[in-house]
């Protein structure tokens, strides 16, 4: 191996490096990501370790412009023989493809030219002991809930830490620190009758260890969760209005956020595509993508192409104001960038969410499920279901039965089916439930009527 | 015989790589392995009539693990300097009770695969980017050509290249060079505003002329545009409990979703699995008899060896209706006393090895699959699936249809869109009564996420009646 390139403060430098080369090589556009990290991750099952796992990582990527044909390349492997191969290999690759009349970086005016903090990193550094200690306490709170809980699929507990830099032939160069921690636990809960199981987990994530829920808050919460689940049945087929509560409205934030996305959109692979200003929802919906809420799980000072990010108001009031976009799938549209690019190592850009979600009601969890009379509180949703270019939706799910207005016995064994668009028009009430558990969050959403397929 | 794979292509001598061993099977470890990991992926697609992305990506880097007991403890690098072993050594030992006391680790026995199930040249693999150009185009000509509503197709090819060696405390020193590729054409028509999607795939542990053979890169196109096509015109699923047949090949995803996570070993070692306490049970009609397979030469879900350089087998999982098996890594076997199946399979040198499915499906049985069909008053017959996921606690398993077709009076009538199936792992085979002569194998675009990990894996399954299930439609 020749010499390593591994120097944090070296990046910026090797950035510029590899986009001179780059240019040499006959790249008349080209930009550059490079990003680093550390990971802990460590498993508890039953009080003691069962799997503990370190590392370091590092990525570049890299992506040229010969005229209006790009490609995009990546390694691991840093060092100059290797990065110079890369070079001339995307260059090579981006000419064996054709051109693409919008294809190219973002109009220099663009790039973000300030790159405000907003807080993504925390510098607290645990040793391996005190994640040990904080994995084997969420476990052991959900294990002493309830006699119910007998078994553990473990308790977790993640950190990680990392940088990105960003740098581009227009002469941006944008890099941000962040950091992450997270616990979670998935307790079984046994039926003392019947012997039947059911698992659930809950879990807590933020940038701030600080911030972090205890340990003791997420195990009884799991706990809770998973106890709930005994004894569940299936019921008849029928129509029903039905209550997603936030973990499975957040799923339904993921589908709206899919369907705006710039790529699904000029494919004509959404249900979406020509709704622009069209109204998709009752007027208490509004919707936004926020990349500069501080701290946020999806906060950034700038995008996967180095543009600002921003707030965008994706529905107001019921409407459909704005698509997710980046400069690529903006300019298939006809539109500007919204600063959603999102761009993993080794990838062409693609439009990701930032912080992404659904703007809180008033009403407490217990009055909209107050106002069903017969009907479903959802609380689990598996498979995939759904068809984006139609809207068409089937679901696995799990959850509660309502009887007039209270939760009355878990329900298992069904399906909820239906269309996102009369889903998403069928909203009848949102709670005040958001938190933040990830990049898309919603609070609680009643839905007026779906089909429901079990017995 | 496969290619025997050399350290030197990562830099390192075998003393080197003896001595992290050492250093990482202390006294209190019970088993210790390093796996080295090479692996190029690359990527051309096209959209738009235009293939206008094409992607390189490179990873190198190494794996090392310890177990003791239970536990296990692992660390990776992308750095392959001698250093950068004995760091991830020490951190893999860091879960063994007494950090020192290195063991003598037997000299490694340099072996290599008994079997080649894809012998595919390097040369082979590394076809020029025109020629991956070419069949995109002529993929989209055809899809077109099928019918003029259709009106975007995209199509991507991926090939993968990975050269791994595995090094292990019980005294091996094993490689092996993975292909992989898949090629998968999506389909959008539009008729009077209304449009639809289609999809189609395959590919294997293959090399760039298994596209070419009949001529299989355009059947892929016109299947993706057909089934655009067909759902233009599908009405609305059926709801409720309801006879299902099920056509041959890809509708194999029930098995992998129903019954094969059930039966890795982790969960019933943990008793997390509903199929805990079932070993010996009737799980199953007994016209089902279940395989998981990763000797089949060619296919996506085949090894040579697994992860952990045991040689891939033939498991029988359930046999005329009985659960005979699980599925292993050798954490897992050794842990619970039983065969190690060559299942101890992990994404990447990032990733710990968990016992995994290779090829998993169902023997051919004697019914006449229109018979099968002929029996059923009124239900779905599903041909084509997307994706599907399970709970393993409590079994309960989905996975969704997305070309399907009602059966009424005995006959295949109107297409229907797409809708979800869910049903109970341990009860669903029992209600098989019908098993198809005609067992197919599916394309070769399957993947298994678990814990994370996504690797290839294969399904099959014969025509097969289920007498009752619920499917998700919107029509009571």
């Amino acid at each position: 191996m020749s010499q390593q390139i591994q120097q944090r403060d070296g990046y910026s430098q090797l950035a510029s490096d590899l986009l001179a080369k780059a240019k040499r090589g006959g790249a008349t556009e080209a930009d550059i990501i490079i990003a680093d990290g550390e990971t802990f991750s460590v498993q508890v099952r039953l009080g003691a370790v069962d799997r503990l796992t370190k590392a370091r990582e590092k990525h570049l990527g890299l992506r040229v412009f010969v005229g209006k044909r790009s490609a995009s390349t990546s390694t691991s492997d840093f060092s100059a023989d290797s990065l110079d191969r890369l070079v001339t290999e995307t260059c090579t690759l981006a000419k064996a493809v054709v051109e693409d009349q919008v294809s190219g970086l973002p109009a220099a005016d663009q790039m973000a030219r300030e790159q405000p903090d907003v807080d993504l990193y925390d510098s607290t550094k645990l040793n391996t002991e005190q994640q040990i200690e904080l994995a084997k306490r969420v476990e052991a709170a959900a294990m002493s809930m309830d006699e119910r809980v007998t078994n553990s699929e473990g308790g977790d507990f993640d950190s990680s830490s990392g940088r990105v830099v960003l740098g581009n032939s227009h002469g941006f160069l944008g890099e941000y620190q962040s950091s992450s921690f997270s616990m979670s636990v998935s307790p079984i809960a046994t039926d003392p009758e019947t012997g039947a199981m059911q698992r659930d987990a809950w879990y807590d994530v933020q940038r701030k260890f600080a911030k972090l829920a205890t340990p003791e808050s997420v195990g009884l919460e799991a706990a809770r969760r998973t106890v709930r689940k005994l004894g569940a049945k299936k019921v008849a087929t029928q129509r029903l209005p039905v209550i997603f509560d936030s973990e499975t409205a957040g799923s339904l934030m993921g589908n709206l956020c899919s369907a705006v996305s710039g790529y699904s959109l000029y494919k004509g692979a959404s249900f979406l595509a020509g709704q622009l200003d069209k109204s998709l929802a009752p007027e208490y919906v509004t919707v936004y993508d926020d990349g500069r809420v501080v701290g946020g799980l999806g906060s950034r000072p700038f995008d996967g192409e180095g543009l600002p990010t921003r707030k965008t108001t994706v529905v107001e009031r019921g409407v459909l104001k704005s698509y997710l976009l980046d400069t690529y799938s903006g300019r298939k549209l006809g539109m500007a960038s919204t600063g959603n690019a999102s761009r993993s190592v080794g990838e062409n850009p693609s439009v990701g969410p930032t912080n992404f979600y659904l703007a809180p009601g008033t009403k407490t969890v217990q009055d909209i499920i107050k106002t069903v009379k017969q009907g479903l509180y959802v609380t689990d949703l598996i498979g995939f279901g759904i068809n984006m270019v139609t809207g068409d939706y089937s679901r696995g799910a799990a959850g509660f039965w309502i009887e007039r207005g209270e939760l009355a016995y878990p329900v298992e064994e069904i399906t909820i089916a239906g269309n996102l668009k009369e889903m998403f028009a069928g909203i009848e009430m949102i709670g005040n439930d958001l938190v933040f558990r990830g990049r898309i969050a919603s609070p609680t959403v009643k839905i007026a009527e779906m089909m429901v397929a079990g017995n | 015989m496969g290619e025997l794979v050399q350290l030197t292509s990562f830099g390192l001598t075998e003393g080197e790589v003896l001595g992290a061993l050492g250093r990482v099977k202390v006294r209190d470890v019970d088993y210790a392995d390093l796996y080295f990991e090479s692996c190029v992926s690359e990527s051309v697609s096209m959209e738009e009539s235009l293939v206008k992305r094409a992607t390189k990506s490179v990873s190198q880097g190494v794996g090392v693990r310890a177990t003791a007991g239970e536990k296990t403890g692992f660390a990776y690098s992308d750095e392959l300097t001698k250093k950068d072993l004995e760091l991830a050594a020490d951190t893999a030992r860091y879960i063994a009770n007494s950090p020192r006391g290195a063991e003598q680790v037997p000299a490694p026995v340099r072996r290599r695969p008994t079997r080649d199930l894809y012998p595919i040249e390097r040369v082979q693999a590394e076809v020029a980017t025109a020629d991956r150009v070419s069949l995109l185009n002529a993929i989209d000509a055809e899809a077109r050509r099928y019918d003029p509503r259709i009106k975007n197709v995209m199509a991507s090819f991926n090939t993968e290249y990975k050269v791994v060696i595995v090094a292990t405390s019980d005294g091996t020193l094993i490689g092996d060079v993975q292909p992989l590729s898949r090629l998968q054409v999506t389909c959008i028509a539009e008729e009077n505003g209304q449009r639809q999607a289609g999809s189609f795939g395959g590919g294997g542990r293959v090399g760039f002329q298994f596209y070419h053979e009949d001529d299989r890169y355009l059947r892929f196109a016109r299947e993706a545009a057909r089934e655009a096509i067909l759902n233009l015109s599908a009405v609305d699923a059926p709801a409720g409990v309801m006879p299902v047949v099920l056509g041959g090949g890809w509708p194999g995803i029930l098995l992998h979703e129903a019954i094969g996570h059930g039966l890795e070993a982790d969960f019933n070692r943990k008793k997390t699995s509903a199929f805990s306490n079932l070993l010996g049970k009737r799980v199953a009609s007994d016209v089902c008899t279940i395989v998981d397979d990763g000797t089949l030469p060619g296919r996506r879900g085949s090894l040579n060896m697994d992860d952990e350089g045991t040689p891939t087998g033939r498991t029988t999982l359930i046999e005329n209706g009985i659960l005979c098996g699980y599925i292993t890594d050798k954490l897992n076997a050794r842990l619970m006393g039983i065969p190690l199946t060559g299942n101890g399979r992990r994404e990447s040198y990032k990733s710990v090895v968990l016992p995994r499915m290779t090829n998993t499906f169902m023997l051919a049985g004697t019914s006449d699959p229109e018979e099968i069909i002929r029996s059923v008053d009124r239900g779905l017959y599903a041909v084509t699936f997307g994706g599907g996921q399970v709970d393993i606690t409590n079994g309960k398993f989905v996975f969704s249809a997305s070309e399907a077709y009602l059966i009424e009076g005995g006959k295949v009538t109107r297409p229907v869109k797409g809708a979800t199936l869910i049903g109970s792992g341990p009860e669903i085979l029992t209600k098989v009564s019908m098993v198809g002569h005609d067992l197919k194998l599916d394309e070769g675009i399957g993947t298994c996420g678990k814990d994370g990990q996504s690797v290839p894996v294969g399904v099959g399954l014969p025509t097969i009646r289920i007498d009752e299930i619920t499917v998700g439609g919107t029509q009571q």
